[in-house]
């Protein structure tokens, strides 16, 4: 029998981890002042540091430990007084020292925990077991084979992205989250990516591999109930690279977890090994093979000294940081009084700034959910546009809204008038100016119109009288349309039953 | 007096003596340099210190200089003296080898610090000298291109790593010379030579650009004939560095006015600690030391004892562990340094099939022994399980040395011993034996493991060979003004009893002008 | 008594990339192992108190400002290279996984 990612998740225990890498946006290199740029012609961006050429000596970059530490108090870390830079040794062509400058047993961040809010609003807290500083290799492209790396013929390396910045965030191994795993995986690397656009320190583009994440993976028996889960030992993981998106993050965590079932399921081992996911097959390959695992080597780089931030500095930092996505939800959510639903579709329909702006100039947060996720998604979805995209401004939404508050316009003229700020043609204001859009309030004016409409509808007064109230409708109906729609629908109806001398 | 138009004189001058002429207009650099190049012509073909000659840029360094000075600009003091540099140091547009065929041909697109140092003090770099591959050695015998001979007896090794450099002031073929020293590379070959060579307080020389051998342990440094001119190429070189993230942000110490003062004789009140554990008697490691060695040693503590100095006797007792410390430390932290020489992106390349073949066969071919001795110990002593007991072993042993030397220097002002155990020996004497070869450092080590400074200068002949000893003076960390006030006071003393320098004894090279062969 | 063997050579050699012919390995493994042994009194203080030294002179907190500092040309930067295409380092075959 095949496993699929329910049934593993149903038979078996997964435990996860992820080692998240962030690129850092810092202007220069981490150990050299070469600039940290994607996308420029190969080796344009290298000095003898960064190309490791014999006598060069990398200096650490201020602003990337900055970084670095700021990132670690967003995930609730400690920060470490004294760590040593330490030194990765493997032979690798893309890795220009033959040696990676990382940090070992002496990481600059250790300790925190990071608060994930899923889709449905549970919120899962996932332990952070380190957060370090190191730096990124350079490329190889292989050529000859079809572009991958095997059956290519040889290799071309380009260090202009060898030496950027990156912090490596690893969490401790999460347990008990059942079919959840996948969902919460991805959760996770959202909120990372989030959180470092939010700190400023990074771009966050997964597609551009400034987050990138592998995915740990591994199943253990399940206990029955009552029994202590936690008591079984850990079975062999997996990890897999090259995870690109979120989406191929559930996908890999679906497919080893069904790989690793079918295995287990038959008594066979499950080779701990690295993976690499394959998008177009939507499954993962094993790496090489190797007789024993790398031995890093890992000594402290005796180039650089150790990185001792102060107190005081550290606390600096720490008012820096802005509020956690998670909590300034939470706390949005309350201040506007939305319902869970709405503020998740709100959320995931990224349309929580534009929210939070039109609030901010001034509209009652429940209109201004209901613009936003009303009128305008539906504007956009026909238009096959992000609503952010669209012509409108959040300060827009809120005058339009004035309008309908101060009784000027009614939903239909607001809408009209939307359609004008849409089309290029001003501010709502201004639309409703130049288009005469203007609820009717003279009563003088509406009293001429309701008289013409009954005259027009004589039974309806008589209906009305003998308390069939709904039939005023029609006549306000006929007052709208005679109005063009710019009649105050309630006082319109107010009158009819004035002149049927009927009260409500 | 020199006659300066004589070139064979010139050459024996000290670098004050050339900056002061130059100065004076009683020569050019021009025809100093030409002196020099053409001493290099009559007896590098024997010597074979030079690995790299630049004829044509060390003239036009030295023609624009002459020019400078004769429109009257201001100059910097050692302007025009040539120069040789030990091939450990990048420059850029000149071949760097580190005495290594896996970097033979290699043109580096960039210079060190200290060769940009010496570039703006307008000295003209005569060439690179040979060196054990990648500082390894302590006989140049190691070099991957022919073995340097010493100037004294040129069957004999002229110590190492540094050989080349120490060999061409010992020839005469260049007055000063820029050496690195990481377990003694700079000291012992001055001991060995009849020279003066200075280890400066770790970080107090930039290293940028000096490839790396162990990072914890190299440091560059003045090498020279005399402890004044030693001192006037320490002020070249010195000073922080921001490129090298382990050089020390202080002012270069004042060495020269320390040269000078201690020319004057007095050390009055100066406390002369010698260090038991380097003695060389019979318990000491490795055996005791060469008979001559001794005696001149001891000699030398006469001559600073009439000058004034207080001696008094301390003991290293964690000295026993430094051999092995150093011999773990090195080779491990060379071992990752020199994982960048893999056919990639200079040097050779044995293209074998795959680039992990490639590599492998490169490292094969362009390391000599010794290197991949100490590549596979260094990686020993990294591997897991291993770390604990051997590499972080070492470097505890480290701080035990560190405190000695504190305990040490509570009751001294400098330490002293003897440089090296023995005077040269014959090259091919120890070539098969490292573990022989590595007792040559025995008392140079400790300093390097500590980081504070120490010198070498000439302490006369060994009455049995004939061949230069050296006598080996430490200062605390930050403190090498002291080793240069000592130093020249016992050069003061030395000269007045031989009446001259040591190397004006030293014998005639055949100045037959050999094809000299690069 | 831990004597380095012959196998181990084999295999540090592997590691730090070097290869070995049979007779480089005979000869250089009686000379590593008694360097081993000669070495390892080192572990004497192995299990002390004594902090280890990485540095010799303590310092700390020596960074650069995030400032741009000129790079090499292209043509400096591939200048001592074996073999070069496109403007990239070229290398025969790598085999094994992705970076």
């Amino acid at each position: 029998m095949s496993y699929t990612y329910e049934t593993a998740t149903r038979d078996f225990d997964p435990v996860f981890g992820i080692e998240v890498h962030v690129e850092l946006n810092t202007k220069t290199k981490m150990f050299c002042g070469c600039i940290n740029e994607f996308g420029s012609e190969p080796n344009t961006q290298v000095c003898p540091v960064c190309l490791g050429l014999p006598g060069a000596m990398p200096v650490p970059n201020q602003k990337a430990i900055e970084s670095a530490i700021r990132l670690g108090l967003s995930l609730g870390c400690s920060i470490r007084e004294s760590s040593r830079f330490a030194r990765k040794n493997y032979f690798y062509p893309d890795l220009s020292k033959d040696y990676q400058i990382s940090q070992y047993d002496e990481p600059t961040c250790y300790e925190g925990e990071l608060e994930v809010v899923l889709d449905d609003g549970t919120a899962v807290m996932i332990g952070i077991e380190r957060a370090h500083i190191e730096e990124d290799a350079g490329k190889n492209t292989h050529k000859g084979g079809g572009g991958g790396i095997q059956g290519a013929d040889y290799s071309l390396v380009d260090y202009n992205r060898g030496g950027v910045p990156l912090v490596e965030i690893v969490t401790h191994p999460i347990e008990g989250m059942g079919e959840r795993t996948a969902e919460v995986a991805r959760a996770y690397v959202a909120t990372i990516r989030d959180l470092v656009k939010a700190l400023g320190i990074s771009d966050g583009r997964m597609e551009q591999g400034s987050v990138r994440a592998d995915v740990n993976l591994s199943l253990r028996a399940k206990v029955a109930a009552g029994e202590d889960q936690s008591a079984v030992p850990l079975g062999k993981r997996s990890e897999t690279k090259n995870v690109n998106s979120l989406r191929a993050i559930e996908a890999a965590i679906h497919h080893e977890a069904g790989r690793q079932a079918d295995l287990l399921s038959v008594g066979k081992p499950v080779v701990q090994e690295t993976r690499h996911w394959q998008e177009d097959t939507k499954s993962t390959t094993p790496g090489r093979s190797k007789e024993e695992a790398e031995d890093y080597r890992y000594f402290p780089e005796p180039d650089m000294l150790p990185v001792q931030p102060s107190r005081e500095w550290v606390e600096e930092l720490r008012g820096t940081i802005p509020e956690h996505p998670a909590k300034m939800r939470k706390r949005l959510q309350a201040d506007w009084g939305f319902a869970d639903m709405e503020m998740r579709d709100v959320i995931n329909a990224d349309a929580l700034d534009l929210i939070a702006d039109t609030v901010a100039a001034g509209a009652k947060p429940q209109a201004a959910r209901k613009w936003w996720m009303g009128e305008l998604a539906r504007i956009a979805n026909e238009r096959e546009v992000a609503v952010s995209s669209l012509p409108v401004t959040p300060q827009d939404i809120a005058e339009l809204q004035s309008l309908v508050e101060a009784g000027t316009l009614n939903d239909k003229l607001a809408r009209q008038a939307l359609e004008g700020v849409l089309a290029g043609e001003g501010s709502p204001k201004a639309v409703a100016e130049a288009r005469g859009l203007q609820i009717v309030s003279d009563d003088s004016a509406l009293e001429k119109a309701v008289d013409e409409a009954l005259a027009s509808q004589p039974d309806v007064l008589a209906k009305i009288q003998d308390g069939k109230l709904q039939a005023a409708g029609a006549i306000v109906g006929a007052v709208m349309k005679a109005t063009r729609g710019q009649a105050d629908a309630g006082r319109v109806r107010e009158i009819i039953l004035q002149r049927a001398g009927v009260s409500e | 007096m020199t006659n300066w138009s004589d070139p064979t004189q010139a050459v024996r001058a000290t670098a004050a003596q050339m900056a002061d002429a130059l100065e004076a207009g009683d020569v050019t650099s021009v025809q100093l340099t030409q002196a020099h190049l053409d001493r290099i012509g009559s007896v590098d073909g024997d010597v074979h210190a030079f690995l790299h000659i630049d004829t044509e840029g060390a003239l036009a360094t030295a023609a624009a200089v002459d020019a400078d000075r004769a429109a009257g600009k201001d100059l910097p003091t050692l302007a025009g003296v040539p120069i040789a540099l030990k091939d450990l140091l990048v420059t850029k547009g000149l071949p760097t080898t580190a005495g290594s065929k896996i970097l033979d041909g290699w043109v580096p697109p960039y210079d060190a610090t200290v060769t940009r140092k010496i570039r703006e003090a307008r000295m003209p770099i005569l060439g690179k000298t040979n060196l054990d591959e990648f500082a390894m050695g302590s006989s140049t015998e190691h070099s991957g291109f022919g073995p340097t001979h010493n100037p004294w007896d040129l069957t004999r090794i002229p110590g190492g790593s540094g050989g080349g450099s120490a060999a061409s002031l010992a020839a005469w073929e260049s007055p000063l010379a820029i050496g690195s020293d990481t377990g003694g590379s700079i000291r012992q070959p001055a001991s060995v030579t009849g020279t003066v060579g200075v280890k400066p307080t770790y970080g107090g020389v930039s290293r940028y650009g000096a490839i790396a051998l162990a990072s914890s342990l190299d440091q560059l440094g003045p090498c020279a004939r005399t402890v004044l001119d030693t001192a006037l190429l320490h002020e070249v070189i010195g000073g922080h560095d921001e490129m090298d993230a382990t050089s020390l942000d202080e002012p270069v110490p004042a060495v020269v006015a320390a040269a000078r003062e201690g020319a004057l004789g007095d050390l009055t009140g100066v406390r002369v600690g010698i260090v038991k554990e380097l003695r060389g008697d019979d318990s000491g490691e490795g055996g005791g030391y060469q008979a001559g060695v001794k005696q001149r040693f001891q000699e030398s503590l006469d001559k600073l004892q009439a000058a004034g100095a207080e001696l008094v006797e301390v003991s290293c007792p964690n000295f026993e562990y430094a051999l092995a410390a150093y011999y773990l430390i090195l080779p491990a932290e060379a071992s990752s340094n020199l994982a960048k020489f893999d056919s990639v992106r200079f040097g050779l390349r044995v293209e074998t099939g795959t680039i992990e073949r490639t590599m492998a066969a490169t490292r094969a071919e362009g390391f000599g022994d010794e290197v991949k001795r100490r590549i596979i110990l260094g990686t020993y002593a990294l591997s897991a399980g291993h770390y604990d007991k051997y590499y972080g072993a070492a470097q505890k042993v480290r701080t035990l040395i560190q405190q000695d030397f504190a305990a040490a220097f509570e009751q001294a002002d400098v330490l002293v011993s003897p440089t090296t155990p023995t005077t040269p020996f014959k090259i091919g004497e120890r070539i098969d034996d490292p573990l022989a070869m590595y007792l040559n450092d025995v008392a140079t080590i400790p300093a390097n493991l500590a980081g504070i400074p120490g010198m070498s200068l000439p302490s006369g002949l060994a009455p049995e060979d004939g061949l230069p000893t050296g006598f080996q003076i430490l200062a605390p960390a930050h403190e090498d003004a002291r080793l240069y006030r000592v130093g020249a006071a016992l050069e003061a003393a030395l000269a007045a009893e031989w009446g001259g320098s040591l190397m004006e004894q030293a014998p005639e090279l055949s100045t037959n002008k050999v094809e000299v062969s690069k | 008594m831990s004597s380095l063997e012959r196998s181990d050579v084999a295999r540090l050699a592997a590691l730090a990339r070097i290869d070995m012919t049979d007779q480089d390995l005979d000869r250089m493994s009686g000379q590593l192992s008694a360097i081993v042994d000669a070495v390892q009194k080192v572990a004497e203080v192995a299990d002390s108190d004594v902090v280890a030294t990485s540095h010799p002179i303590p310092m700390a907190n020596i960074h650069r400002e995030d400032v741009v500092r000129p790079s090499l040309s292209p043509a400096e930067a591939l200048s001592g290279a074996p073999s070069t295409e496109d403007g990239r380092f070229r290398v025969p075959q790598i085999l094994g996984e992705e970076a």
